[in-house]
This record gives structure tokens, sequence and C-alpha cells, in this order.
């Protein structure tokens, strides 16, 4: 599996030490005309964890979701753990099982109850028999914290609730990168920091994260980088450290002073 | 309906003190009237087996058509867009004659009366089913397929285990309207010699002369047999819902 040890504040010069887990080269992705992602490259390493900020249509959300190919790209490369999409069946398989993902809207399979949607990945990808997915299940619900609630269906959960199951059912599918889509930007603010509390967990096991997020709270503890996109471009990349307190665009000055004003 | 329905019967009873009625024909107290109850009931059967095939196969062959339609190919859309158009704009009763005259010409085998009204029934129905699919698989909301590819879900499980069992909850109602349809349009088949209600009353008619009598109650039997599909579908529709309240 993956390196624990490679948690500590892994930037792009460290892309030497171990292979990056995620390596974004010259990406572009276009909407019709409009260009969605200019020349974006990133790398991200085994561990690290990465947290994208951004006005709304900056990207970001774009960029990720290019990374397990719910979005195609037009031009530039993208490779996780050594395998490049480059639209092959076999390279999408590895890829997708190898990445999960965390939607703003959960997503959760309505007609399922909570531990069906746990189970249905491993137990149709994975193979694994009923007895094992259920405990495979069960073992995730807890890590979320919401093992009593596995009976239910989805309708029946708060939004908090609902965004954990999603947690739980991408990590049933153990993955070695989690995404995540503005993971609580759906949520009522009582219900964030339940959310925000599973990731922080995460993020301490030492799973690699992407999260597109403006939970800048969270961004502080866990991010060993921050990226800051505004029209397709990453326009900064630094460890946290530098990029609350000295931001070098001016543009990110601006939107980091309207999102923490408050 | 309560109302349309005593309307409806005091109409007709009014109409048996009347001497142009002959409810003799039809009288379960006299020995022939009996029989020929019996006589118009014996269709029942093959009506409702008739209309269950053939919807069956029409709501199989409705899907693999409507998938197509909905994929990112241009060819496999085509081929939707082409069948849809194709088979919808021919009426059933010239497909019923054209399965059961004119196909044998072709193939070189004789179907029977049955096989001929499912497969025209069913051909028939397949476009409407296709795009009721179409409709309904649509209807499902994008993140549901981002999530299942994001799980690593391949196209088959997606389908069967995801969008279908959503869509077709959506579609019910839909999926009944079209098995009461189908139980209508069964009549028609009575054309090439099935023996099915429509069929039996004709039969009555021409051995009776009674076609007022005979045919009132021939509308009788497809009101009761259609309100008891109906019940039976919204039983299934909230059965279905209660399953996801459960």
């Amino acid at each position: 599996m993956h390196n624990h040890s490679a948690r500590s504040g892994g930037t792009m010069q460290k892309a030497t030490e171990s292979a990056p887990a995620i390596e974004i080269a010259g990406l572009n992705k276009y909407f019709g005309d409009f260009q969605a992602l200019s020349d974006v490259s990133l790398n991200v390493n085994t561990g690290e964890k990465v947290v994208v900020c951004g006005p709304s249509g900056s990207g970001k959300s774009t960029l990720i979701r290019c990374v397990n190919r719910l979005e195609t790209h037009q031009s530039g490369t993208i490779r996780v753990d050594g395998v490049t999409l480059d639209g092959s069946r076999s390279a999408l398989d590895t890829v997708r099982a190898k990445v999960g993902m965390v939607f703003q809207q959960f997503n959760l399979f309505p007609h399922l109850s909570v531990l069906d949607n746990l189970t249905i990945g491993p137990r149709r990808v994975r193979g694994l028999s009923d007895t094992a997915a259920r405990d495979l299940a069960m073992h995730y619900l807890e890590r979320v914290q919401i093992p009593e609630q596995a009976d239910k269906f989805p309708r029946h959960l708060s939004g908090g609730q609902q965004q954990r199951v999603a947690i739980a059912r991408s990590l049933c599918m153990e993955p070695q990168i989690m995404l995540f889509d503005e993971p609580t930007s759906a949520l009522d603010p009582e219900m964030i920091s339940e959310v925000l509390d599973v990731m922080v967990e995460l993020a301490e096991s030492g799973m690699t994260m992407v999260c597109v997020t403006h939970e800048m709270g969270f961004a502080r503890r866990v991010a060993d980088t921050m990226v800051f996109m505004d029209h397709g471009r990453i326009v900064e990349s630094s460890p946290p450290d530098t990029f609350f307190t000295a931001p070098e665009s001016e543009r990110c000055q601006t939107f980091l002073k309207q999102i923490l004003s408050h | 309906m309560r109302i349309l329905t005593v309307l409806f019967l005091s109409l007709l009873l009014s109409g048996c003190a009347s001497s142009n009625w002959g409810w003799y024909v039809v009288d379960p107290t006299t020995t022939t009237g009996a029989n020929n109850i019996r006589f118009l009931l014996s269709g029942l059967g093959n009506t409702v087996l008739l209309s269950l095939t053939a919807i069956s196969i029409s709501i199989v062959v409705g899907l693999l058509v409507a998938l197509p339609g909905l994929s990112e190919r241009p060819a496999l859309r085509r081929f939707n867009r082409v069948y849809v158009e194709l088979v919808r704009a021919v009426p059933i009763l010239v497909l019923i004659l054209w399965v059961y005259y004119g196909l044998p010409q072709v193939t070189g085998l004789a179907i029977n009366v049955f096989w001929a009204g499912v497969i025209a029934l069913a051909l028939s129905d397949s476009a409407f089913q296709a795009e009721i699919f179409r409709a309904g698989i649509q209807s499902i909301n994008r993140g549901q397929y981002e999530a299942a590819h994001s799980i690593s879900l391949n196209y088959r499980d997606t389908m069967r285990y995801i969008i279908l069992p959503q869509a077709i909850r959506r579609i019910l109602p839909a999926l009944g309207n079209q098995l009461v349809y189908m139980l209508k349009m069964s009549s028609l088949v009575s054309v090439i010699g099935m023996q099915e209600l429509t069929r039996k009353a004709n039969e009555l008619v021409v051995s009776e002369y009674r076609p007022l009598e005979i045919y009132t109650v021939l509308v009788l039997e497809y009101l009761v047999l259609i309100m008891v599909v109906s019940a039976g579908v919204r039983w299934l529709e909230r059965r279905m819902q209660a399953d996801e309240r459960a």
C-alpha cells in the first residue's frame, strides 16, 4: 500500500523521493469554446494533502473531476500512481480503483439502504462476499461514526450524516487517493464540522487527499499545499504558512480577504 | 367514478324493462344464458395471457432499444430513432395482419394465431416502451452515474443496480398505462381468429343475433379487467414507495 510517512509537508520538490500519487502536466480542458482549465500542472505526492480554493468558475472542481475522468481533458497529461489517463478503458479502470471521490451533493443511491450503498461497490467490483462486504461497510461506518444508521435510507439522514456515508462508501473501495469536491458546501452550518472531523481524521491516517473547499480552518489544519485557482489557471501554490500570511498574487489576496473577513 | 358506474348500470337496468333489450341471452338463471356467459368469459384467459406475454416481451425489447438511444455514439442513437419512428408509425391492426399473413411468406414458417398476436402487439408496444424507458433513465440525476463511476461500477452494474431501479419507479405509472392499453389492443387480434374476449363476443353475436346485450357484456368484461389491473399497478406503486420509505 502507500507510504504513510510521506505525510510531513510534501510539496513538489519532494517528487523525487517517492513517485507522485498524481501528476498533472499542461492540462487544458474546454467546454465548447469556454476554456475551463488552462495549462494546469500539479503534482501530489503520496500522503500529501492539497487544498484547492478559488472563486466559483475558476476550474477547481473541473480539475479534480479530470483526475478520475468524470471529465475528459483535451490536452496535457494526467498520471495517477504512474498510470496515464489516455482514454483507454484499462487505464480508466485502474485509476478509478485507486481514486475515491466525495461530491458536493453526496450522490448517495436513494433507493438503497446505507449499508447497500456501502456494499454495492465491494460486492460488484471487488468481488467480496456479502458477509465480508458487510463487515467492511460496518468498519467504515464506525469510522465515520454512524454505524447505527446502517439500515436506514439516505433520505432519513441529515446532510452531514449523508456526506459521512458518502465518504464511507468511497473508503469501502479502499482507495489510495481521495478527492473531495466541495464536500461541505451543501450542508447546513451546524453539520459542517462533523464532516470536517471525519476528513481531518482521514488526513491524519495518511490518506492522499485533494480537497476543493473553502473551509480555511480545515485547510490550515491539514493542508500540506494550498492551491489557488482563478480563470482555469493555478495562480498560486504554496504551503499554508506562506499562503495565508503572504500570498503573492493580488487576486489571491483579495480572495482570502473576502472569505476570511467574517 | 362510482357515480358514473351507478349511472351506467341504472341506464342498463332501466333498459331491461323495455322490449328493445333481450337480456335472456346472458341471463345466468337460464341454461342458455349461463352457457353464453361461460362462453363469453372463456376468452378471458387468452386476453390476459396474450397481453401479459406481449408486454413482457415489449418491456425487454423496449429497454434494449432505449439503451442505445442514450449512447454517446451517434450510430447507436440513430438505430434507436429509426426503430422507434418506424415501428410506432405502423397501425397495430396492420401489424397484426402483416405478421399473421405476410411474415410466413417471408420466413416460410407458419405462425399460430397466438404468437402472431404476441409478436405484433409486442413489436408495436416496444417502440413506446423504448421512449418511456429513455425518458425514465434520462430523468435520473447525472450525479448517480458519477457516484457509480467513482466506485468503479461498470456500465452493466450501474444500469442494473443504480439507474434502472430508480428509473422503473418513476416510469411505473406509464408502464401501467401501457398494460391497460395492451389489454384493450389485444381485442384487435380477434380479426385473425384469436379466441379472446372480443372474438368470443363476435361469435356469440353471430349465433344469437343480440349484439347490444353481448357487446355490453364485453364492455363490462374489459372494464372490470382493467380496473383490477389498475388497482394492481397502484398497489405496486405504493409498495415500491413504501420500500424506499422503510
